[in-house]
């Protein structure tokens, strides 16, 4: 960045403005969480506490997946480091403008990076955007609206009590299908995703009740992309 | 679980800040938002009813069309429901 990163409250209003049809998205996967936390016996405190706390719900997801009680420290920990690694590497992308904010701020606004807010920021930032209001504005309503939904959906849940394989419990593996559209590059993503995919059912085969398969495919994926990458050139 | 969250998100920014990895690191790494939902999906339409093959379809379909998360959870949903109905 050559010249300095500002914060304007009319940067965050519009912000806010845009996060609303991101609200309006992310809702219903947010609903299907609540509904899955609530199917898999936490109360609803602990509902609230794990959507406002680690706001990932992919990563709640797959945590959920193979909860047990009492709760699986370890395993939820380690899920929620396996699927939520790649804000590790998303941040920094950020960092010119998150230079302009305090430190305390800036990590509070790390607190809640998604996937959606920081593409649109990335985006604007690369276009020659210097408002970090931008990123902000985006992200505070979605917490909020990520927090309602889940718990509505929770106390949804808890009034339907539906039965295990009800086609709304498809809704969460349906989010994880829908983000594989915008992930997808092209035709080089196919062998990783391939090697990801059939890692992961080995390891799961050999490994039930675990969420050893996500890591074990994510790395053998990503090992064979960079593999292919550095022969081809 | 959200303490962990959190260190992926504070810290991955604190270490790059110290650090660069190096361009291998970086290369595999660029593999893995895809690997990782790749990973997670697979198992579980493995394990599950054939419905939702087709509910993954119709997710994929809906997404690649309308860019919007909201609608292609929907219709994912819909068409598990839909195929639950008449088989």
């Amino acid at each position: 960045m050559t010249s300095a990163v500002t914060f304007t409250k009319a940067t965050f209003w519009r912000g806010a403005r845009r996060s609303l049809p991101l609200v309006a998205g992310l809702a219903p996967f947010g609903f299907v969480t609540g509904l899955i936390t609530q199917h898999h016996g936490l109360s609803l405190a602990d509902c609230m506490l794990m959507n406002a706390l680690v706001y990932a719900g992919a990563g709640q997801l797959v945590a959920l997946a193979n909860w047990t009680h009492p709760a699986p420290v370890l395993a939820a920990a380690f899920a929620a480091f396996v699927v939520n690694v790649r804000f590790a590497l998303m941040g920094p992308v950020l960092a010119p403008w998150l230079a302009g904010l305090s430190p305390v701020k800036r990590y509070a606004s790390l607190a809640i990076l998604v996937d959606h807010t920081w593409a649109i920021s990335v985006t604007d930032m690369r276009k020659g955007g210097r408002d970090v209001a931008l990123f902000v504005g985006l992200s505070v309503p979605l917490w909020f609206g990520w927090l309602i939904a889940s718990t509505v959906g929770f106390l949804c849940a808890s009034k339907l009590d539906l039965p295990p394989h009800h086609p709304l419990f498809f809704g969460a593996l349906a989010a994880f299908v829908a983000l594989l559209v915008p992930l997808w590059r092209g035709r080089s993503d196919a062998l990783p995703w391939v090697v990801a995919g059939g890692v992961s059912l080995l390891i799961a085969h050999l490994l039930p009740h675990t969420s050893w398969y996500i890591v074990a495919g994510a790395l053998s994926g990503c090992l064979a992309g960079a593999a292919k990458e550095s022969w081809v050139g | 679980m959200a303490l962990v969250t959190l260190a992926c998100r504070c810290g991955g920014y604190f270490v790059f800040s110290r650090f660069t990895p190096s361009a291998a690191v970086r290369r595999a790494m660029a593999h893995m938002p895809g690997c990782i939902f790749a990973a997670y999906v697979m198992p579980a339409l493995i394990a599950g009813p054939a419905s939702n093959w087709a509910g993954a379809a119709a997710t994929i379909a809906a997404m690649a069309l309308s860019r919007n998360l909201g609608v292609s959870i929907g219709a994912g949903v819909a068409t598990v429901w839909a195929v639950s109905l008449v088989g």
